[in-house]
């Protein structure tokens, strides 16, 4: 079936930092116009009445391929992390990558050890042939700092950046926690915080000497986001990113052993999240994402320490981040650059931006009509969400990935 | 000052509001004058204890308690074996080592069962913090705490309380000493709860390696120097030390612990004169504590705790059983 010629009127754009009336014209699958005068023949014309219209969300860093969670919070693109496998040979990757055909993307992430066990290189060259569009640690970081160097300038001779999980293994091991009051109360054993900071700054060393491109998952802590700022200002690549939840909870959401708010890293202090909601404001945090890792009871129901980390995030991604925006901590533009914009330029697709010639992959948003999180009525095939029984505002309602309406 | 600790029982709130929870999951959820209410109880029980040779008081029976120790356990899981036949309940004891239990749904699948069998009170002890309360959250009958993980052990804060306010006549404004692998220990968490809560001033003595983080916010006074910590206290309170914590990640050597952290009689002397020594047992002789101190009845309370045990188990799970049994007033 030929692909019609999509217009969308009656929106409000956002292709700046704020939103503006407008309408988009997408043809083949990429966008042709913006306030389009000349509308080819047969054009399908969808009326947004006054919604928002953004670019897909894509997802940098989840460890499932879970369709109806990234239907539902608007995500067109997720890029997939090499645990689940692990994704470290090319027929892995190749295969992970056909996981959301035809109406999701899904760009795997190569491991960048063999196993994931911090030892030797993957071949990660093979792995880029079959389609991964950058190079990740997974849920841990390579201890040794021999093998990191080698990852990191190997990754960046092939034009990948690396993507970081950054805790210091020895200060967190066995830790369920970070330091302090809450993990004290409940008996959790538990690391100090500046276990990020220091194993930011053996990256960051490391990032100096080779050159090659970082970009640390979530940072989450008032030190590593320091030394990330201190990098930024001497001109190293790196780009760090964060989940809501280290922006809305502080370690207090533990209390009475609430697994889910279970994660990697583990919530931290007050002041931490202060600190992170400092740093999205001031442009030191790059990329906001849903580190959706939907874990049923099996994982979940159990004593604190047994269970797994990780948290459902894709449905709560756009709400939330929609707070951040009533709150006035960013604006609807910045919040796409976040959602969109720079997880698409560290992938090296071409998307995320509202400008002619990018795909059109594309949401309406409505901004303003409130929900709330239930953990038992998620579409995610599992419900484990920090955020249960909070009230939101806003969601998307249409999609289109690469000018075809999938929702 | 209003000894709010030793009141007459006519001050309580009658029924249920003396004691407002299904269960004892930990003392954070209790006020001063439920922990008060806990003792006096007990009280009684120990009187019954020591009356000679009928022990036996019939208020539970024909009800079902099942002891799930999901850990190894002789001296606590005993102790709420005797308290439960003294009070005339049938009582099971479910050992569960580790190994056979495997980790997840079954935990809360053994709970369910449990509650199928229609238990009236389960008495749980587990190896991870916070395994009790998810337990008691799905049971239909009241769930007493053993000790979970490092998390809470409330009943042995309770006769820790209950041996200090008959050895010194209060259990308020003293100043104790907590002492050994706090890190590590639900006794250390409990009692630094139910103490500070009744008004005492409580300090930590360990090791910084055994020292748990923010202990500030626990409103106890953080030292490393024994000498110090113990200096002018009315109760030195030790804890065990597990012989894996000495294999040299948390300290070098047992010998070593003794030299800094060990209580030999020269060093109780910095206590009060007349200063308690406690211990929950079991005992590492001539690691953290030196037996001369251990075997002097006028200083050391640790057979007397044993003692306090069975009967402040016994006034728990007469209280929490007081719904199920219709007494009047606790709906």
């Amino acid at each position: 079936m030929e692909l019609k010629p999509l217009h969308i009127v009656n929106t409000q754009l956002i292709d700046g930092d704020t939103p503006r009336p407008g309408s988009l014209l997408a043809v083949d699958g990429r966008i042709a116009a913006l306030d389009p005068t000349d509308i080819p023949d047969g054009t399908e014309t969808v009326d947004a009445r006054g919604q928002w219209l953004a670019p897909g969300i894509i997802d940098l860093g989840v460890f499932a391929t879970d369709k109806p969670a990234f239907h539902f919070g608007g995500i067109t693109r997720a890029a997939l992390m090499p645990d689940s496998g692990p994704l470290d040979g090319a027929g892995l990757v190749e295969r992970a990558a056909k996981g959301g055909k035809p109406d999701l993307w899904v760009h795997p992430l190569a491991a960048a050890t063999k196993g994931l066990e911090g030892r030797e290189l993957a071949e990660i060259g093979l792995m880029k042939q079959a389609g991964a569009r950058a190079v990740a640690t997974g849920r841990a970081r390579i201890a040794d700092s021999g093998v990191m160097r080698r990852v990191l300038s190997y990754a960046a001779s092939l034009g990948l950046v690396t993507i970081i999980h950054a805790e210091d293994e020895g200060l967190t091991a066995g830790a369920v926690a970070t330091d302090g009051e809450m993990a004290t109360r409940l008996g959790l054993a538990s690391a100090p915080a500046i276990a990020e900071a220091m194993a930011i700054a053996r990256d960051l060393a490391l990032v100096e000497e080779t050159g090659a491109p970082v970009h640390f998952r979530q940072v989450t802590t008032a030190r590593g986001l320091d030394l990330i700022r201190a990098a930024k200002a001497k001109g190293l690549p790196v780009l760090c990113g964060i989940t809501p939840a280290h922006l809305l909870l502080s370690d207090t959401a533990i209390g009475d052993f609430r697994t889910f708010a279970r994660l990697s890293p583990p919530l931290r202090s007050e002041d931490d999240r202060h600190a992170c909601l400092a740093a999205i404001k001031d442009g030191t945090i790059d990329i906001l994402s849903s580190g959706h890792d939907p874990r049923g009871p099996e994982d979940k129901r159990l004593p604190f320490a047994e269970a797994q980390p990780g948290m459902a995030g894709a449905e709560t991604l756009l709400a939330l981040g929609l707070g951040l925006v009533r709150d006035g901590h960013i604006s609807p533009g910045r919040l796409f650059e976040l959602l969109a914009a720079t997880p698409a330029c560290l992938l090296g697709v071409d998307a995320g931006k509202l400008a002619p010639g990018k795909e059109a992959d594309l949401i309406l948003v409505d901004d303003g009509t409130p929900w709330q999180v239930d953990a038992k009525k998620m579409a995610a095939w599992a419900g484990n969400t920090p955020f249960d029984g909070m009230p939101v505002q806003g969601r998307a309602t249409m999609m289109w990935k690469g000018g075809v309406r999938i929702r | 000052m209003t000894n709010s600790t030793t009141r007459p029982a006519s001050d309580y709130p009658p029924g249920g509001d003396a004691f407002r929870h299904r269960h004892l999951t930990g003392i954070a959820p209790l006020t001063p004058w439920e922990i008060s209410y806990v003792l006096d109880a007990a009280e009684e029980w120990v009187e019954l204890n020591r009356s000679g040779a009928a022990k036996h008081d019939d208020r539970l029976a024909g009800l079902t308690i099942i002891n799930a120790f999901f850990e190894n356990s002789t001296r606590t899981l005993l102790s709420f074996e005797i308290a439960g036949k003294r009070l005339g309940a049938d009582v099971v004891n479910m050992h569960a080592a580790q190994s056979s239990v495997k980790k997840g749904e079954t935990l809360i699948d053994t709970a369910m069962t449990l509650n199928a069998m229609r238990a009236d009170a389960i008495v749980i002890r587990h190896a991870s913090s916070g395994a009790v309360q998810l337990i008691a959250d799905k049971v239909d009958c009241p769930v007493l705490n053993a000790g979970d993980g490092r998390h809470e052990h409330p009943t042995q804060a309770l006769l820790d309380a209950l041996t200090i306010r008959r050895r010194l006549g209060r259990v308020e404004g003293l100043t104790i000493a907590i002492c050994g692998d706090v890190l590590h220990s639900r006794v250390a968490r409990s009692n630094i709860l139910a103490l500070t809560l009744l008004g005492n001033e409580v300090r930590v003595v360990a090791p910084p390696t055994l020292t748990p983080p923010a202990m500030e916010r626990m409103h106890v006074t953080s030292f490393t120097d024994m000498d110090e910590g113990i200096r002018d206290a009315d109760v030195v309170m030790m804890l065990r030390l597990q012989n894996e914590r000495m294999d040299g990640a948390y300290l070098p050597s047992a010998r070593e612990y003794h030299a800094l952290y060990g209580l030999t009689p020269k060093r109780l002397e910095k206590a009060k004169p007349d200063a308690i020594v406690m211990h929950p047992g079991p005992m590492n002789r001539g690691v953290e504590i030196d037996s001369s101190i251990a075997d002097d009845p006028a200083r050391s309370t640790i057979t007397e705790q044993v003692e306090m045990g069975v009967a402040v188990r016994m006034a728990c799970l007469d209280i929490l059983t007081r719904r199920q049994r219709g007494v009047p007033g606790w709906n």
